[in-house]
């Protein structure tokens, strides 16, 4: 009867009355509305109205607070735990199975994949006016670099990811290099993922080249073929100084590593490369320091210790080394000395933060909207960063250890970038935001699954999903920095000092009606407005001139003098 | 003019900040009874002018007063220098107190010369002096001063100037302005005109020496006033106290009868924090800004958060804001007077009354009605600028940074709040660098008596008038034209006139785009429902409060507070009304443009809000030009093609530290942090796992 926004697709399962225990202001009465998509929440008697509205994605955990026997007003109801940084309390009357029957419908709309449920991405019928899954085409990407080229080829080794099930089907490697080469260092590289090509500088030709650790174990085994491969990149950018590899993890841990069987490439076995460690901790350290900042700021911001709290959840300083690392990266190959070979332990996580975030620095390409959406689609979603594991979608398990919010802090470092230099990027953090958003909501098929094989095999996603890209690409304005100042070929370096982190206050405290958020802000809203005038003034100056030019006594009289309307631009000259 | 040279030393070698390298130059160093002065011997070579420049203070110059501490290097030890010197050093390093660092090497220079300069410099920069050895003076009566016209800055110093502000601030009906304190008869301290209530009699200003009378700051629009009292001091004689105490209680009778609003006192010395805690915080704060070299920059920067907050001046800022949203709630929504309280009413008074005012008039943030605050509240109100900035070396116990205080709260207004202001970050900056530039009279000295007694010169045999000295505010004296464009704000809304024209709004649609508060989207519904009728819901309706998720709402004076505070966040913001800070904790920043500014390592070429302050100012001087051009059509002129000079050429590539910062010293090289990582030593156990735990020598076999 009453009006919920729904998408094409989504049908609406239960409503019931509650009590929403709103933590900033205290309880307030109203309808909760159940769909397959989203929990949708209005008040009544209240003015002006109290409305939440979650997709169920987003929901990470459902608990029962208070038994039917509990006294107290209020404590009788469900406790929602959500990974986008908030939680929520309804309260519920206690007759009846009233509670019972929300929270089976909410526990198998929630995590379908633990009741054998459809994600919502298969019912949701939406329309674009663009296509996302067109963005990212890999070839087209690959030739835009300018690859194939003499030193490096295009090899369909991976087609059927019989060589590595965790690599999408297309693959760039050295043109010296043979497929049964591949197939030799593949068995000594962790999961088979082999080095491959990322990114090459359009000058110097030096290369990024992301991969797994190598299979080293207690006993320091060597393997020919993979010593071989190397010393192929090392000398294909027609260099003859040595490789460089980052290993990411600490060095103690790339020690540890080695008790079950992995490890890093020591100087006797490669001796044309260079290791260093970028001491970035593992996915359980950074899903504990979320944990942690998510104490601070929700759902009251720490007041008195702020700084020292902050610091103490180590977030901040978990970015800096993130972005430090992806500086080096990127400055040895843009130096042109060498080539660069990052690894972590598995190459999906660590490692994928610093070859897109390298290649940010790198490449103004990706710093447009569609440039970005194909380095996301490249480097995380195609090479297998485990969206599925680390995000836990529609699952129930929400304390699997496997969650970790790898990708969220990648997110970070970019908006860490964008806000050092506010021109630089074509997109705003309206964009980066609704990425977040969508990484939970299950709306779209974009972040769903594991990897490309599974993808693949399991649905032919393009078909039976929309992509996030193409809601994006659809309102591209609500998206666009209005700031942006193309740029080519320029190296974008932070500054990874604490003096110039931040911690995303639009992100992480958007919930807490007490931090103020100057929507829209003042300084973009005065530029768009010159904008708007500037457009305004050539299109009647040309005018002007038409009406000039034909020589048409009495002109004046075809508008008001434009220095009256220039009365409020503040002049300082 | 006035400048005399005092000693040189040449062949001093100057490095250069940017990196660990020993890269610099040569050249002399010399010191003069107004500046420290470095001059490079290939100096005519540099035309790259810096665009912002400060005519009176080059890049290479530090005024006397300027100088926080020097130190020497011995074998690689540094030692604070202060007085007699018996061994000099082999490198010189000056802290500066606008946090430029110096570094001179001393190494290649003859020694009596090395002697001469650094006893040199540290006797004329750290030693005490007499007032009349102010540069100042010299200066004072050797140029001759020609600023005829005044600007618009309202100085405060006649009685017309009081007049008018009563007449301004509609305080006229209940307050007067009084000349009871023409020839000092009342106090040296106090200003020789000022206003207080029109019941207060000349006798009872004339008992106390002003002390315990009400004196009038500023009249809010709907009557209540804020005052300020200087309190007794603490009297061991149990008469005088008796008296005093009668006294007051006169005065609270007569003035908290109608007309009179109800009155609330605020003692501000118990309520906030000492001036010794504010100098202790500020002394650590600077510190971490003052940086030798990178190596410094980064072993600082892991712990920097802790830091930071260990030097409480942050925390400091907070409380006062807090505080002045405190007095302010006062005085607009329960309609009260406020009176402020302080032994001398000239420290933390100044604080609280100035911000509440920036706060409150929208006056107050345009360019003349800061200064005019000024003047009224710190220059005529009788601030001790010359104790608290230890001008002279007298006394180290009575430094204490409050301007510097204010223009940092004000500072955290700007940046949230950036169209409100006519002024920008950078006149905030150079304002505060104008602290020790002992050319102006406006910071030294400590009272309107004290400049008055020392202007007309009785004992002054070489002069024979009165000296005429410079006002800061007067900025043309320190920038050209073009550099003082960057003090103003191109966001600033300015306020709507109404204007018969403007009536007209479908003609003139465009003036409604370009005024800000005209485009302020409505409260989005997600602010708007924390208003006050939930409270009100939640007592009737539902009762008690659970768990930790309900904000602690316990004590009633604290309650009335956030609930203002809130309910006035919760609307959109009215650019020319009251004006609240954010002070959660993520909201009170580091004034980063004054602190970080000669920081190489802390510069992002092409990035920081400069960047899109340069795109709006271009995008601005574009606009202006069509307009140009299209007046031309109107008048059907000859089109002449007038190319407005961008101001900030190559803007893209602006350093974010600008306009401190030279732009030419740009290195490609990416800042890497030298030292990075702390253990983690309480989560070893997360830390020494592996993403996931999967045996890999099991697939070899």
């Amino acid at each position: 009867n009453e009006e919920i926004p729904r998408l094409p697709g989504e049908t609406r399962v239960t409503d019931k009355d509650v009590i929403y225990m709103c933590p900033f202001n205290g309880p307030v009465k109203g309808r909760v509305y159940i769909t397959n998509y989203r929990l949708y929440l209005r008040s009544v008697e209240t003015d002006p109205v109290v409305v939440l509205n979650v997709p169920l994605g987003v929901i990470s955990r459902i608990e029962k607070m208070g038994g039917a026997s509990s006294r107290g007003e209020n404590s009788y109801g469900l406790d929602i735990t959500c990974k986008d940084m908030r939680n929520l309390r309804f309260a519920l009357k206690q007759e009846g199975h009233s509670r019972r029957d929300i929270f089976e419908v909410l526990t198998k709309h929630a995590f379908p994949q633990s009741h054998n449920l459809p994600f919502f991405a298969f019912a949701n019928e939406e329309k674009f006016s663009e296509n996302g899954w067109m963005v990212y085409n890999p070839m087209c990407e690959y030739r835009r670099q300018g690859l194939p080229n003499e030193r490096w080829r295009v090899t369909f080794i991976n087609e059927h990811y019989g060589l590595c099930d965790t690599y999408p089907s297309l693959l760039v490697v050295p043109y010296n290099a043979t497929d049964d080469d591949l197939k030799k260092v593949a068995a000594f590289r962790s999961r088979n993922r082999i080095p491959v090509l990322s990114w090459i500088h359009p000058e110097n030709q030096a290369v990024i080249m992301r991969c797994s650790q190598p299979l080293v174990g207690m006993s320091g085994k060597r393997n020919k073929d993979d010593e071989r491969y190397l010393d192929i990149i090392r000398e294909a950018n027609g260099q003859i100084s040595k490789l460089t590899i980052y290993d990411a993890r600490p060095n103690v841990n790339a020690v540890a590593n080695k008790a079950t069987g992995g490890g890093y490439e020591s100087e006797d076995a490669y001796p044309n490369a260079e290791l260093f460690f970028l001491d970035i901790h593992n996915i359980h350290v950074m899903r504990e320091s979320l944990k942690k900042l998510k104490d601070i700021v929700y759902p009251n911001v720490e007041e008195s210790h702020w700084l020292s709290s902050l610091e103490s959840t180590h977030w901040l300083e978990h970015i800096k080394l993130v972005l430090t690392g992806a500086i080096q990266v990127a400055d040895k190959v843009s130096s042109g000395r060498s080539s660069v070979l990052v690894h972590c332990s598995d190459g999906w996580d660590r490692t994928a933060q610093l070859t897109s975030l390298a290649m940010l620095m790198l490449d103004s390409y990706y710093r447009t909207i569609e440039g970005f959406e194909v380095l996301v689609q490249k480097e995380w979603i195609s090479f297998g960063h485990k969206f599925a594991s680390r995000i836990g979608h529609g699952d129930k398990n929400h304390a699997d250890a496997d969650r970790s919010p790898i990708f969220l802090q990648y997110i970070d470092c970019v908006w860490q970038m964008s806000k050092q230099f506010p021109t630089a990027f074509e997109f705003n953090e309206q964009f980066l935001i609704t990425i977040l958003d969508h990484l939970y909501s299950c709306r779209f098929g974009t972040f769903l699954y594991n990897s490309e094989s599974v993808r693949e095999k399991e649905v032919s996603q393009a078909t039976k999903t929309l992509s996030l890209w193409s809601l994006i690409n659809s309102e591209k304005s609500k998206f666009t920095n209005p700031f942006y100042t193309k740029e080519l070929n320029r190296a974008l370096y932070p500054v990874a000092s604490m003096r110039h982190l931040e911690l995303w206050v639009n992100y992480y405290i958007r919930w807490n009606p007490r931090i103020r958020q100057q929507q829209p802000n003042p300084v973009e809203q005065r530029y768009m407005e010159l904008l708007a005038l500037r457009d305004d003034y050539m299109r009647r100056l040309e005018e002007l001139q038409i009406t000039n030019n034909s020589k048409i006594p009495n002109s004046s009289a075809s508008s008001a003098s434009p220095s009256q309307m220039m009365s409020h631009v503040q002049t300082h000259f | 003019p006035g400048e005399l040279l005092l000693c040189e030393a040449n062949t001093v070698y100057k490095y250069i900040q940017e990196d660990g390298s020993n890269r610099g130059t040569y050249g002399k160093l010399i010191c003069t009874n107004f500046k420290i002065s470095f001059l490079d011997e290939d100096s005519a070579s540099d035309d790259n002018e810096p665009q912002f420049k400060n005519k009176i203070i080059g890049e290479n110059d530090i005024t006397l007063q300027c100088v926080d501490q020097i130190y020497g290097v011995y074998d690689e030890k540094k030692k604070l220098l202060t007085g007699q010197l018996r061994k000099y050093p082999e490198k010189l390093i000056i802290y500066c107190k606008d946090l430029r660092v110096f570094h001179f090497c001393l190494r290649y220079t003859k020694e009596e010369e090395v002697k001469r300069i650094v006893s040199g410099i540290v006797h004329h920069s750290q030693t005490p002096k007499l007032l009349k050895r102010l540069f100042l003076f010299s200066y004072a009566s050797a140029a001759p001063n020609n600023t005829g016209g005044r600007n618009q800055t309202v100085m405060f110093d006649t009685l017309e100037d009081w007049r008018d502000e009563l007449e301004r601030t509609k305080g006229n009906v209940k307050y007067k302005a009084v000349v009871t304190n023409e020839g000092y008869r009342v106090s040296e301290k106090l200003p020789l005109y000022f206003v207080v209530p029109i019941c207060v009699s000349e006798e009872s200003i004339l008992k106390f020496q002003g002390r315990g009378i009400p004196i009038w700051c500023w009249s809010c629009h709907n009557g209540a006033a804020l005052l300020k009292m200087s309190a007794f001091p603490k009297e061991q004689d149990d008469n005088t106290s008796q008296m005093q105490k009668a006294f007051l209680d006169g005065i609270y009778r007569t003035i908290s009868n109608p007309p009179y609003e109800l009155l609330k006192t605020e003692d501000l010395s118990s309520s906030l924090p000492s001036l010794q805690d504010i100098q202790t915080a500020y002394t650590r704060f600077k510190q971490l800004f003052l940086i030798d070299n990178s190596t410094d920059f980064w072993a600082t920067d892991v712990k920097w958060f802790s830091l930071l907050e260990s030097t409480n001046w942050l925390e400091i800022i907070r409380r006062f804001l807090k505080k002045a949203i405190e007095v302010a709630e006062c005085l607009e929504r329960q309609n009260s007077n406020v009176l402020l309280i302080e032994e001398s009413a000239t420290d933390l008074c100044c604080v609280i009354s100035s911000l509440v005012q920036v706060m409150m008039d929208s006056y107050s943030r345009t360019k003349s009605g800061f200064q005019s605050l000024i003047q009224k509240e710190w220059v005529t109100g009788g601030h001790s600028f010359l104790d608290r900035c230890n001008h002279l070396h007298k006394n180290d116990k009575e430094e204490a940074p409050l301007f510097l205080l204010l223009l940092d709260c004000v500072w955290q207004l700007v940046q949230q709040y950036p169209p409100a202001f006519e002024f920008t970050e950078t006149y905030l900056t150079v304002l505060s660098d104008s602290l020790y530039v002992p050319i102006f009279s406006t910071f030294f000295f400590n009272s309107q008596h004290q400049k008055d007694t020392n202007t007309t010169g009785e004992s002054l045999k070489t002069q024979s008038g009165p000296f005429k000295f410079l006002t800061v505010w007067d900025w043309s004296v320190q920038f050209e034209p073009k550099a003082q464009a960057l003090l103003s704000n191109p966001l600033y809304a300015e306020k709507l006139k109404p204007d018969k024209s403007q009536r007209k709004t479908t003609r003139f649609k465009h003036q409604r785009q370009l005024s800000l508060p005209l485009t302020q989207t409505k409260s989005s519904p997600k602010r708007g429902f924390f208003r006050e009728e939930t409270d009100h819901l939640i007592k009737n309706i539902l009762g008690k409060r659970i768990g930790k998720f309900i904000i602690n709402s316990s004590d009633e004076p604290h309650n009335s507070f956030k609930e203002f505070y809130d309910s006035w966040h919760s609307k959109p913001v009215d650019y020319h009304g009251l004006l609240l800070p954010s002070i959660d904790g993520p909201e009170i920043k580091v004034w980063a443009q004054r602190y970080l500014r000669w920081i190489p390592e802390a510069q992002l070429p092409g990035g920081g809000t400069i960047a899109t302050a340069a795109k709006i100012l271009d995008l601005m001087e574009e606009v202006q030009s069509l307009q140009v051009k299209m007046d031309e059509e109107h008048s059907q002129a000859i089109s002449r093609d007038v190319q407005a000079v961008p101001m900030l050429r190559n803007s893209a590539r602006l350093s974010s530290l600008f306009p401190f910062a030279l732009l030419q010293r740009q290195s490609i090289k990416p800042a890497l942090p030298t030292s990075t990582w702390k253990d983690l030593e309480d989560e070893d156990d997360l830390v020494k796992r592996d993403d996931e735990f999967v045996d890999l020598s099991g697939d070899m076999s």
